[in-house]
C-alpha cells in the first residue's frame, strides 16, 4: 500500500453539494427562523392596525376637552380630557421624584464608589426592581401613603409610578457614566477638580445623552403603567381640581371601560389606547434619537 | 491639604480646593450615597409596609390561605390555592411560547442571517412590542385575539376533547388567550437578553466552528447554543419572573375563575390578576386577604427575580473568561 493511498483512506470527502441532508437541514433551520420572526412581528402590526381602524376615527378636538361619559351615555359624545391631563400629571409626578435620586443613585454606582458595598447591594436590588411587578408598587403605596391620605391621588400615583422608574433610571445613568472616557475624568481630577466638580463639568454633560435615554424609557414605561394606578389613583369622571382626590388615567379608562356594554365606551377605549400608545411611542422613539448621539 | 498658589504671570492665580468648594463636595457626595442607600431602604420599606398591612389576614388565616380554593368575601373565606397554581401554569406555558419564539429570534438576528439594516428593523420590531402597554393588549385580546381563538378551540376541543389540555371549549376570556398576550409580553424580555448572550460568543470559537466545515446549523445547535446556554437560561429565568407579576392584561383575558383545570380553554385566574379585579370593589376585610395574597406574589416573584440576575452574573462572567 502507498503512502498516499493510506493517507487518503484517512481524509473525508470533502466535496460538498447542494442537495445533500445536510444542506437541506441548514435551509430548513433557515425558513424556520424566516417564519418565527414573521409571526413574532405579527402582533404589533396587528395592535397597531386595530388601534387605528378602530380608534382613528374618533379623534377630534372635543376628544381633549370633553369628560368621559358616565354611564348611558349612548350618543357616542365624550372625551378623555382629563385622562390625558391624568396621565401627564402623575407621570410629572414620578418623574420629580425618580430622575434625582436615580441620577444621584447612578452616579455612585457609576463613578463614586462602584465597587462599594453599598453599590453592589444597590445594583443588585435595582436589577431586580426592574422585574417588579407593577402591581406590588401600588399595593405597597396604598399600604404606605392611600390609608394615611384617606384618600387615592394624585400624588399616591406618581410616587406609586416613580417607584417603577426609578430602577430603569439608575441603572441607565450608571452605565452612562461609566462610558465617559477614563482620561476626562483624570484630566478634571488634574485640574484640580474636586469630585463634585468633576461629575457636573465633566461626567453629566458627557453621559447626558445616555442618563436622557434611560429616563425616556423609564417616563414611556411609566405612561403605559395601569395596575399601580388602580390602587393609588384609581379614576374619576370629573376634571383634576387638585392632586390629593382621586385622578383619572388613560390606562385606567381603557381597562374601566374595555368590559363595558356601550359600543361608544367601548370605541372611547380603543381611542384612548391609541392616544396612549402615542405617547408611550413618542418617549420611546426620542429616546432612539438621544441614544444615538452617545460617547 | 497643603495650598499652592501658581501664579501664572498674567494676573490670573489658580487656587486650591476651597473650603466652599470642599463643603459643597461632601454635600453633594452625601446627597449620591443617600440616593444609592434610599433604593435599598425603599425594598425593605416595600416588603415591610405590605407585610405589616397584611398581618391581620396571616394570622386569620395562617397556611390554609394556601391551601385552600374558596374566595368567598360574603363568608370571609380565603384561600389562594387556584391563583398560585393559575399563576405558575399561565406562566409557565407562556415561557414555553416565548422561549421558543425569542431564542429563534434571537438566532436569527445575531447570526447574520439578515443584511445588518433589516436585522435592525426586527430587533426594533420586537422591541417596540414590549412599549406597548399591557392594558392595550389586554383590549386587542379581548376584541381580536379571543374571537380568531375561539373556532380553532372549538375545533380542538371537538376533535381532541379527550385529552386534559383540550378538555373544555373557549367560553370567551380564558387561558389560552390569556397565555398568548402574556408570551407577547415577555418575548422582547427573553430576545434581548438571548441576544445579548449569542453576542458575547468570542468570535474565534465562531471561526473554529466555521473551520471545522459546520453548516450554519449545526454551528448554532453544536457550539453556539452550549455557549449561550446560561445567557439563555437567565433570559427565561427573568421572563418567567416578568409573567409572574403581569397584571392587567390578564386581569382582562384570563376569566377569574376560581378554579384549578389543565385546560387550556377554561377560565382561570393569577394572583396579580386577583388582586386588580377583586381591589375596586373590596370591603376592608377582603382587602387584608388580598394583601396576604400580595405577600406571597412578593415571595415568589423576588425568589424567580434574584435567580435570574444572579444566573445571568454568572453567566456573563462565564462567558467572558
Amino acid at each position: 500500500m502507498s503512502d498516499a493511498t493510506a493517507i487518503r483512506s484517512g481524509v473525508p470527502d470533502l466535496t460538498r453539494k447542494p442537495g445533500e441532508r445536510r444542506a437541506l437541514t441548514d435551509k430548513a433551520f433557515t425558513t424556520f427562523l424566516w417564519v418565527m420572526a414573521v409571526i413574532a412581528s405579527v402582533p404589533l402590526f396587528s395592535v397597531l392596525y386595530m388601534l387605528i381602524a378602530k380608534g382613528g376615527g374618533k379623534i377630534s378636538l372635543s376628544l381633549f376637552t370633553e369628560l368621559p361619559p358616565a354611564g348611558f351615555a349612548l350618543d357616542g359624545s365624550g372625551g378623555i380630557g382629563n385622562a390625558i391631563i391624568g396621565t401627564l400629571v402623575m407621570v410629572g409626578i414620578a418623574s420629580l421624584i425618580s430622575i434625582p435620586v436615580g441620577v444621584l443613585g447612578g452616579l455612585v454606582l457609576g463613578l463614586i464608589a462602584p465597587d462599594s458595598i453599598l453599590a453592589k447591594t444597590t445594583r443588585f436590588i435595582a436589577k431586580m426592581l426592574t422585574g417588579f411587578p407593577s402591581i406590588l408598587a401600588g399595593v405597597f403605596v396604598y399600604a404606605a401613603l392611600v390609608i394615611v391620605m384617606k384618600t387615592y391621588s394624585a400624588v399616591a400615583g406618581g410616587i406609586g409610578l416613580s417607584v417603577l422608574m426609578l430602577p430603569t433610571i439608575i441603572l441607565t445613568a450608571e452605565q452612562a457614566v461609566r462610558m465617559v472616557p477614563q482620561r476626562m475624568k483624570d484630566a478634571a481630577i488634574g485640574m484640580g477638580c474636586t469630585p463634585t466638580q468633576t461629575i457636573w463639568k465633566v461626567v453629566l454633560p458627557t453621559a447626558i445623552p445616555g442618563i436622557l435615554t434611560g429616563i425616556m424609557l423609564a417616563v414611556a414605561g411609566a405612561a403605559g403603567e395601569s395596575a399601580p394606578l388602580l390602587f393609588t389613583a384609581l379614576f374619576s369622571y370629573y376634571w383634576m381640581s387638585s392632586l390629593f382626590e382621586p385622578t383619572a388615567s388613560l390606562s385606567i379608562l381603557i381597562f374601566n371601560f374595555s368590559s363595558m356594554p356601550f359600543e361608544a365606551q367601548i370605541e372611547l377605549a380603543w381611542t384612548a389606547s391609541l392616544i396612549l400608545v402615542l405617547i408611550v411611542l413618542i418617549f420611546n422613539i426620542l429616546s432612539r434619537i438621544v441614544g444615538r448621539k452617545r460617547v | 491639604m497643603t495650598m499652592i498658589n501658581f501664579d501664572t504671570g498674567d494676573g490670573t492665580v489658580t487656587h486650591g480646593i476651597r473650603a466652599s468648594e470642599r463643603i459643597s463636595d461632601r454635600l453633594f457626595r452625601a446627597a449620591c450615597y443617600t440616593a444609592a442607600a434610599g433604593v435599598i431602604l425603599l425594598l425593605v420599606y416595600i416588603a415591610f409596609q405590605i407585610g405589616v398591612k397584611a398581618l391581620p389576614a396571616m394570622q386569620d388565616y395562617g397556611f390554609s390561605f394556601f391551601t385552600t380554593q374558596t374566595w368567598n368575601a360574603q363568608k370571609q373565606e380565603f384561600g389562594i390555592l387556584a391563583e398560585i397554581w393559575g399563576t405558575l401554569y399561565s406562566s409557565l406555558l407562556a415561557l414555553v411560547i416565548a422561549g421558543v419564539f425569542g431564542v429563534s429570534v434571537a438566532i436569527f438576528l445575531t447570526q447574520d442571517y439578515l443584511p445588518r439594516w433589516l436585522a435592525q428593523i426586527f430587533r426594533t420590531i420586537v422591541e417596540l412590542l414590549a412599549a406597548i402597554p399591557s392594558v392595550v393588549l389586554g383590549l386587542w385580546g379581548i376584541y381580536v385575539l379571543i374571537p380568531v381563538l375561539r373556532p380553532i378551540a372549538d375545533f380542538l376541543h371537538d376533535t381532541f376533547g379527550f385529552l386534559g389540555i383540550f378538555s373544555t371549549a373557549l367560553p370567551g376570556p380564558g387561558l389560552a388567550p390569556a397565555v398568548i398576550v402574556l408570551a407577547i409580553m415577555v418575548l422582547p424580555t427573553v430576545a434581548a437578553i438571548s441576544q445579548d448572550a449569542f453576542q458575547l460568543i468570542p468570535g474565534k470559537v465562531k471561526e473554529a466552528a466555521y473551520g471545522m466545515g459546520t453548516t450554519r446549523r449545526e454551528a448554532i445547535f453544536k457550539v453556539f447554543l452550549p455557549t449561550a446556554s446560561s445567557g439563555i437560561f437567565a433570559s427565561l429565568v427573568l421572563g418567567f419572573g416578568r409573567a409572574l407579576g403581569e397584571t392587567m392584561a390578564l386581569a382582562m383575558l384570563i376569566g377569574n375563575s376560581n378554579q384549578i383545570s389543565w385546560s387550556l380553554f377554561a377560565p382561570a385566574n393569577t394572583l396579580a390578576a386577583l388582586l386588580a379585579s377583586s381591589w375596586p370593589e373590596a370591603g376592608p376585610i377582603e382587602q387584608q386577604a388580598l394583601l396576604y395574597a400580595a405577600v406571597a406574589l412578593l415571595g415568589i416573584t423576588l425568589l424567580v427575580n434574584v435567580a435570574g440576575v444572579l444566573i445571568m452574573a454568572f453567566s456573563n462572567k462565564q462567558q467572558v473568561s
